[in-house]
């Protein structure tokens, strides 16, 4: 089949760095993925086309790139999926990352970020005869982290990395997890703290779902940061504004059935943080000049005693 | 169509507007619904982080009262959406982890079989009403008019959950109706990611610069108007704007931000306030103005 690809190519070399698109035309056989497509063009187009693969198999990681305006591991990802009918591919570098040439990057910024969260087993002791003896299960649960292969697919389209290059990122939480959730690790509350304290700690993530969606090996990187902020609340952590939102909100629909926004908002400023609701205030007028500031009591869903008893039963439960 | 009505607790809060142009909507194409007023909040993902089972629990709860009356869920926000989706997805996916949420509701007399559908508005317009039915309703066409969507995180991720393997053509709905009004669309690489919302209260600097950048970026596109289905996004976008572009890019909110069904509304030829219009923090004037100017269908 025909398949166009355009490809934003980048030259450092060129005046400081030149950016610009081109567009190839390749034949490729209807089970090709787009990294056989774009080593058909390397090999028999155009061989300035800068790139990096190994191993084909969705094993090492070495061929994230943007197809589409997702991250992908381009040896996973079969042409025919995208481009059913020879529709052309857009195919960029990951986002990001330090861009070297074409579409190699460094996984330069990826690694600051992995080392920031103490990526090694830090044990207590050192046992007897020389092993550890952990359960199967303490194991296989590690496994949903220890499936990443350090693509950097994630970091790629990581919304909040794009507007602060201070968050620790999805592939480091993945890992920082692994850490905290492993039985001979006995550094757990203290990572937990950090991970909770720091600039760019769990509480930056916006929960929007884009390492979920592009991760190759089904890590769920956002799932793990999610795990982290009830561990770091359960491990007694409730400094934060983050802790406060979640807090507020649990209890607003326990309480209502519903949201109560105009709480929620004050809950999570908190309630004696004076510069945070004098911040507050202004929105609040403008809201209510246009007539639609959220009711200061908060509209009840009919059946809301019904949701408390509700609560106490799963709460109850968990005991 | 009838639907059990689910418009979430923004709309019926701080986008009352949201709920008054779903419904003027909903009347014009005579859709009916039952609204459940019994049902709670979803949760947001929010409550999630703290008890997913909570969240299961409640949205369980929500879901066995549609199917009681044998009808669709419709909702107004993507988040709404997608926290829905997604707890729908677990539980059906696993009978023993349903059999588990049941017991907690059955002190209720409530029971979910698995049977439930939630559709947002936008899917709805698309796959149960049929664009040329809609686009009987349409007295204007609004030609001339550059509109950038903007979906919200949980209406196109995670797919899976969505059912976009079912409904590809979910993937570019916003454009599909952009289009069908007359309207053109702006794409900007923005549309699908995070409006900033979710960490508005806990780290405003991130949340302005997403503010900024989206509104900043689709308005230098071209863009007269943005559309979005969500309305957290919608607070966010339209309510923050002015801080947002004045603190991040030092320049003015120009970027109007309306909700799905008051574009649909425009269309139909909706008057400003029956739309609620005049509610939005960015002036929506000039996108009236240019609507009313727009020429009618039959004339063209």
């Amino acid at each position: 089949m025909q398949v166009g690809l355009k490809v934003k190519r980048f030259d450092p070399t060129d005046s400081g760095g030149k950016t610009w698109w081109q567009e190839y035309e390749v034949d490729v056989h209807p089970d090709s993925t787009v990294l056989d497509a774009l080593i058909q063009v390397r090999e028999h187009v155009d061989g300035t086309l800068a790139m990096r693969c190994a191993c084909r198999a969705s094993i090492c990681g070495s061929c994230g790139m943007k197809v589409n305006g997702n991250a992908k591991l381009v040896c996973k990802t079969r042409v025919v999926s995208l481009s059913p009918n020879g529709e052309q591919l857009i195919i960029e570098p990951m986002g990001n990352h330090h861009v070297v040439r074409d579409l190699v990057i460094t996984l330069d910024t990826f690694f600051d970020q992995i080392n920031r969260v103490e990526p090694y087993l830090q044990p207590s002791f050192v046992p007897e005869h020389g092993e550890y003896v952990v359960s199967n299960e303490s194991m296989e649960n590690l496994l949903k982290s220890m499936n990443c292969i350090m693509c950097g697919c994630c970091v790629s389209d990581c919304t909040v990395l794009e507007v602060d290059s201070n968050f620790i990122g999805p592939a480091a939480f993945a890992k920082a997890w692994r850490f905290t959730e492993d039985p001979r690790d006995s550094k757990r509350d203290e990572r937990l703290k950090a991970l909770n304290d720091e600039d760019g700690g769990i509480w930056d993530c916006t929960r929007c779902l884009k390492c979920v969606e592009v991760c190759p090996k089904g890590v769920d990187p956002m799932d793990l940061i999610m795990e982290l902020r009830e561990s770091a609340i359960e491990a007694g952590n409730t400094n934060t504004h983050g802790y406060h939102h979640t807090e507020s909100f649990y209890k607003s629909v326990k309480k209502n059935g519903r949201l109560d926004e105009t709480r929620l908002a004050i809950d999570s400023a908190g309630w004696t943080n004076i510069p945070r609701l004098l911040d507050l205030a202004p929105i609040g007028l403008a809201a209510m000049r246009r007539g639609k500031l959220p009711p200061l009591i908060p509209h009840k869903s009919e059946d809301h005693k019904k949701v408390r008893e509700l609560y106490d039963s799963v709460e109850g439960e968990s005991k | 169509m009838k639907y059990a009505f689910y418009p979430g607790c923004v709309a019926r809060g701080g986008a009352p507007e949201l709920y008054d142009s779903a419904l003027a909507v909903m009347e014009r194409l005579g859709i009916e619904y039952v609204e459940l007023t019994r049902a709670t909040c979803t949760g947001a993902g929010v409550l999630q982080e703290k008890n997913l089972k909570m969240g299961d629990v409640l949205n369980v709860r929500t879901f066995a009262m549609a199917e009681e009356m044998g009808l669709p869920i419709m909702v107004l926000c993507s988040t709404c959406q997608g926290v829905m989706s997604q707890a729908n997805h677990r539980v059906q996916r696993d009978p023993e982890y349903l059999a588990e949420i049941n017991r907690h509701l059955a002190k209720e007399g409530l029971e979910y079989k698995g049977t439930t559908t939630v559709k947002h508005m936008l899917w709805a317009l698309i796959e149960d009403i049929g664009l040329d039915r809609l686009k009987e309703t349409f007295t204007r066409e609004l030609t001339g008019m550059n509109m950038a969507p903007f979906y919200g995180c949980y209406i196109v991720r995670p797919s899976e959950a969505l059912g976009f393997l079912d409904h590809p053509e979910r993937e570019t709905s916003l454009e599909t109706l952009i289009e069908l009004v007359g309207g053109t669309v702006t794409d900007f690489p923005g549309k699908t990611a995070c409006c900033g919302f979710p960490i508005l209260f806990i780290n405003q600097a991130n949340s302005m610069k997403m503010v900024a950048n989206h509104t900043g970026t689709a308005r230098d596109l071209g863009a007269d108007v943005m559309v979005t289905p969500c309305p957290l996004c919608h607070l966010n976008l339209d309510g923050y704007q002015p801080k947002a572009r004045r603190q991040v890019r030092g320049d003015k909110a120009d970027l109007p931000i309306i909700h799905l069904p008051q574009l649909i509304g425009l269309a139909m030829g909706m008057s400003e306030k029956a739309l609620g219009l005049q509610k939005h923090i960015v002036s929506t004037k000039q996108l009236v103005k240019q609507a009313e100017a727009a020429a009618s269908p039959l004339s063209s």
